[in-house]
């Protein structure tokens, strides 16, 4: 009988053992060598293991009866130290041990980042019993918190399980969404939704920057000075096959160990597979192809012939409720096509990608039954195009005939419920149309239906045409774009009535076509967003026009407008003479006075930009904000100061007020001024909100506008104090910002909801305005800031990313 | 081919553009929301605007003067507006970015 040696009792090489013993029991007398003390178990079930829903004696795959009826010698606990590959020996603690045929199934190790503090007791990987049992038992102490490194797979299914054994759980992930290689950002959403939703809190765009602890781990630091503070470490961020041993031995060894297609390497009496090998340039991380590397194996020991061909992988998250499937490929292209479908109120999302015909990947989550039916038609390369319109529906569909939405809801019986917050059915709406509601708002007025969420605004619409025939038009409100048929007014009660905080939730909750929406709708949403959710959602400098990016305007050459602030259209002799002299100093062609009551500079070249700003920045000064959709200025007259006719001092309410508002983002611009008579010299009467003082106090106008239309300011309410003025100021321009459409300015919006509908709540309601005024506070506790001064540290940013034309004078 | 190193992927923020100066002009490298890398000319063939600053959704990029959306794959215009901007090859190795030398000399020789 030949020898046969098997270093690594592991996923593959068990595979490769009942191959042989059920082809040729008597071949082979082998010996079993496994670094961890026990034999073969199912790897994959660690993750029920450490949840609590599986016990270790459930997942071993061999136990000792299997090793005894197959004469196979188990050297358990004892790992492989040296090959020699000459004499054909291995060796380890117990000596040395001789082969005729070599199996090297080793797997690989999980990699650790090198991080302050990586090696304090607490720090643990994913990969083994040990590990795991580790888990449960730091996850057992009262009151235990962990940290999970990475949100892939392994991480997930960590923190899952931890979540599950009570431990309170933070997934730090360096990437925009989670398991970014396996799933896109609309299945990542929900994904970490659902993570959520079991109390799993999930930070992406992390980075680590240290673990800490005296003697253990105590914390974990974030760059942005975030500290998280655990027992419990686990770094799942992948992992580096474990090759070491056989390039000691002098093995052919790239990425990982070389084999052929036969899985022999480089000596021919020396096999591998598994995670430690690497094949035609691949190498792997799944249990699929191991299992296809095993076959191929077993066969080419008994001399048969067999090849190993790399095929499409399909993945899947064994965390309970966390439904998703993945295979293919999924990225983008031109020459590909998306079939998307998004179910909002069920939480699913499919993704089909299709390349000449034939379906090259397929993403989905929540509902994942005909995933492996998509995987099979992309492994066989089917031809789609005869059911290509039913194909997202699955199998169920196929040769099917088309369905009409409206003859689908005149299907439904009267107890079919169409709007599920209020809990209409059919019957009702049919019953409130008989009665002579035929519109909408008719519907919406006595019945509620679609008055809550409004997902379900179509379903009724159509119910509308069932039941008045041609005496129904269905309306045709604008939609923000091509990429939604919601209009603004419905995203932006969707988007505060369903809780949506972050751009893929508006994009998969809403039903959105595009994968991020596109030049039109980013600049709107990222508005809503952080108008509605100031503290949870962050700005994204990527979603906003280049004027709000570079925080100037751009001029047709490419260069750019500086505009530093002039609280109230008050200056000094220093700031003047920095603005003089970081004119000089950038050569810059236009110095003018704008109609704001300031200084522009104009024709600035991009590079210059961190440099001027640091400049002015430096003397004291601000962004002017002269280029946003927020506010602008707050233009002044001298006032009681200095003018014989003044009655209040207008240019100290002026600078109060730019000082309360400067820095916030609004739908359109904002300009202010305040005059300190009727004589009305800072023209406060057509700007967006106008204050004239008088002698008794303060005249509140707004709605006035002086571009494209000229239109006076409308009186929205007399205050005695300055005080009031600064609060009614910040609630006027909070229910605006809370309300309005993107890019419609104060009198267009105001025109829409009447101004007695903004009276009743910024004036009659005294508890709401001051309601109004905190939450405006609330987001200006992060928006009134500068943003010149951290882009001016950035300068590298701002300048080209390299500068070829230089290398190849060299 | 001659690939040189150009820097990081991540001195690209996702869904923006960096510029690169070279022979041929201003070459605007994209990285799209899923984390692609693109390489095209940086000027707008309407009226020379700088696609780089522009808003990028999908894999196509919206010019911040007057709204011309361009194929980052193709070069080509969208919709009714007609143009070309050129491509270029470009690839990521270990998260560093390699823009291909020869391409960018024959071109100026052209
Ligand atoms: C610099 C300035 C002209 C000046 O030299 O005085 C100016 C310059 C521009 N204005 Fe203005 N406006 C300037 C005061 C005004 C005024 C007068 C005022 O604010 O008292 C108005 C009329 C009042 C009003 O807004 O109701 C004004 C009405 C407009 C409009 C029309 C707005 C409308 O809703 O109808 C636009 C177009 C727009 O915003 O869509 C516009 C747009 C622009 C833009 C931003 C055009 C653009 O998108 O590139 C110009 C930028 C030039 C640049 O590169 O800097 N500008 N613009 C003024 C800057 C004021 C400041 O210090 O911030
Ligand atoms: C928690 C978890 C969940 C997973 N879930 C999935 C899943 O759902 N689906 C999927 O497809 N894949 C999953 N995987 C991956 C899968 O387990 C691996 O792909 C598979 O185990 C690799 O098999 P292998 O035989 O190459 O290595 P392993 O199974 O790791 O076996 C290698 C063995 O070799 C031993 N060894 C190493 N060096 C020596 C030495 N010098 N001497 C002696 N012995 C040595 C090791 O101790 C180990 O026991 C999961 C992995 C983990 C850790
Ligand atoms: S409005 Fe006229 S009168 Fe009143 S303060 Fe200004 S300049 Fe003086
Ligand atoms: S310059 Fe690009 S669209 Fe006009």
């Amino acid at each position: 009988m030949q020898k046969l040696v098997v270093i690594g009792a592991g996923m593959a090489s068990g595979r490769v053992l009942e191959h042989l013993f059920e082809t040729a029991p008597d071949a082979f007398d082998v010996t079993l060598f496994n670094a961890e003390p026990r034999g073969n178990y199912n790897r994959l079930m660690l993750s029920p293991v450490l949840s609590g829903e599986k016990s270790y004696a459930e997942i071993i795959t061999h136990g000792d009866d299997w090793y005894a009826d197959n004469r196979v010698t188990c050297r358990f606990g004892e790992a492989i130290e040296g090959i020699d590959l000459a004499r054909k020996v291995v060796k380890s603690a117990g000596g040395e041990t001789p082969y005729d045929k070599l199996i090297i199934g080793t797997g690989s190790n999980p990699f650790i980042i090198p991080l302050p503090g990586h090696d304090l007791p607490g720090v643990i990987s994913y990969r083994d019993l040990d590990d795991t049992n580790a888990m449960i038992e730091t996850s057992s102490r009262p009151g235990a918190r962990a940290v999970v490194i990475g949100g892939g797979l392994l991480g997930l299914e960590a923190a899952a399980g931890l979540r599950m054994r009570g431990m309170e759980v933070t997934v730090l992930h360096i990437a925009g969404h989670l398991m970014e290689r396996q799933l896109d950002a609309a299945a990542g959403y929900l994904l970490r939704r659902d993570l959520e939703a079991r109390g799993i809190t999930v930070i992406t765009q992390a980075s680590t920057q240290s673990i800490e602890g005296d003697g253990k781990v105590e914390m974990v630091k974030l760059a942005d000075g975030t500290e998280l503070p655990c027992e419990l470490v686990v770094m799942a961020v992948g992992i580096r096959p474990s090759a070491q041993l056989a390039k000691d031995a002098g093995l052919a060894v790239g990425r990982a160990i070389t084999v052929d297609a036969q899985m022999q390497t480089s000596d021919p009496d020396v096999y591998a597979l598994g995670e430690c090998v690497e094949f035609a340039g691949n190498i792997f991380g799944l249990v699929a192809p191991l299992y296809d590397q095993a076959k191929v194996l077993a066969k080419t020991l008994m001399n048969e012939d067999d090849v190993f061909t790399v095929k499409e992988l399909a993945t899947k998250l064994k965390v309970t409720g966390c439904d998703l499937f993945s295979a293919g490929d999924f990225a983008e292209a031109d020459d590909r096509e998306d079939i998307v479908f998004r179910d909002p109120a069920r939480g699913v999302y499919k993704r089909l990608v299709l390349k000449d015909d034939r379906l090259i990947g397929a993403v989905m989550y929540g509902d994942t039954a005909d995933g492996n039916w998509f995987f099979g038609m992309i492994k066989d390369g089917t031809d789609v195009s005869e059911m290509r319109d039913t194909l997202i529906f699955g199998p169920a569909y196929q040769g099917g005939a088309a369905v009409d939405p409206l003859s689908a809801v005149a299907a439904l019986p009267a107890d079919a419920e169409i709007c599920g917050c209020n809990g209409v059915c059919k019957g009702q709406i049919v019953t409130a149309i008989e009665g002579g509601a035929t519109d909408l708002a008719g519907i919406r007025a006595t019945t509620k239906a679609s008055a809550s969420c409004g997902t379900c605004t179509g379903l009724v619409e159509q119910v509308l045409a069932v039941t008045l025939g041609d005496d129904f038009v269905m309306p045709t409100a604008q939609s923000v774009c091509k990429c939604t048929d919601l209009t603004h007014e419905d995203v932006r009660r969707l988007i505060k009535s369903k809780e949506l905080k972050s751009q893929s939730a508006v994009w998969q909750e809403l039903g959105w076509t595009t994968p991020n929406g596109c030049h039109v709708c980013r600049p709107a949403i990222n508005f809503y967003l952080l108008a509605d959710w100031p503290l949870e959602y962050q700005d994204d400098p990527q979603s906003r026009f280049v004027n709000e990016r570079n925080h100037g305007n751009i001029q047709k050459d490419g260069t750019y407008s500086v505009v530093p602030r002039m609280f109230g259209g008050i200056t000094t002799a220093a700031e003047l003479r920095a603005i003089a002299d970081a004119a000089d100093k950038y050569n810059v062609p236009t110095v003018k006075v704008t109609g704001g009551q300031r200084i522009d500079l104009l024709g600035v070249k991009k590079e210059d930009l961190p440099g001027i700003w640091y400049d002015l920045n430096a003397a004291g000064m601000v962004s002017g904000h002269a280029y946003s959709k927020g506010l602008r200025t707050v233009k002044t007259c001298v006032g009681t100061d200095h003018c014989r006719f003044g009655t209040q001092d207008s240019t100290g309410l002026g600078i109060k007020l730019e000082k309360l508002l400067w820095g916030s983002w609004t739908p359109h611009k904002v300009k202010l001024a305040v005059s300190g008579c009727p004589r009305n010299c800072a023209e406060a009467t057509c700007k967006d909100l106008g204050i004239i003082c008088v002698d008794s106090g303060y005249q509140v106008g707004v709605g006035g506008a002086a571009g494209m239309d000229l239109k006076e300011t409308e009186r929205l309410c007399d205050v005695p104090t300055e005080e009031e003025a600064l609060e009614v100021t910040a609630a006027f321009v909070q229910i605006y910002r809370e309300n309005a459409k993107y890019l419609d300015r104060p009198y267009k919006w105001i025109a829409k909801v009447g101004l007695d509908w903004v009276k009743e709540r910024v004036v009659d309601d005294l508890e709401n305005r001051r309601a109004l005024a905190a939450r405006f506070e609330l987001s200006q506790t992060i928006y009134r800031k500068d943003p010149w001064a951290p882009l001016a540290a950035k300068a590298e940013s701002f300048a080209p990313l390299a500068d070829l034309t230089l290398e190849a004078a060299e | 081919m001659n690939w040189i190193d150009i820097g990081a992927l991540t001195d690209i923020p996702q869904r923006g553009a960096r510029v690169v100066k070279t022979q041929v002009g201003c070459i605007a490298l994209f990285r799209t929301g899923d984390d692609q890398v693109f390489a095209v000319s940086d000027t707008c063939p309407h009226k020379g605007g700088p696609l780089s600053e522009g808003i990028v959704h999908g894999h196509q990029v919206t010019c911040p003067l007057h709204n011309w959306v361009f194929s980052l794959e193709t070069g080509q215009a969208q919709g009714a507006d007609k143009g070309q901007i050129d491509t270029y090859a470009v690839r990521v190795e270990d998260g560093r970015l390699m823009l291909d030398q020869t391409q960018l000399q024959q071109r100026s020789a052209a």
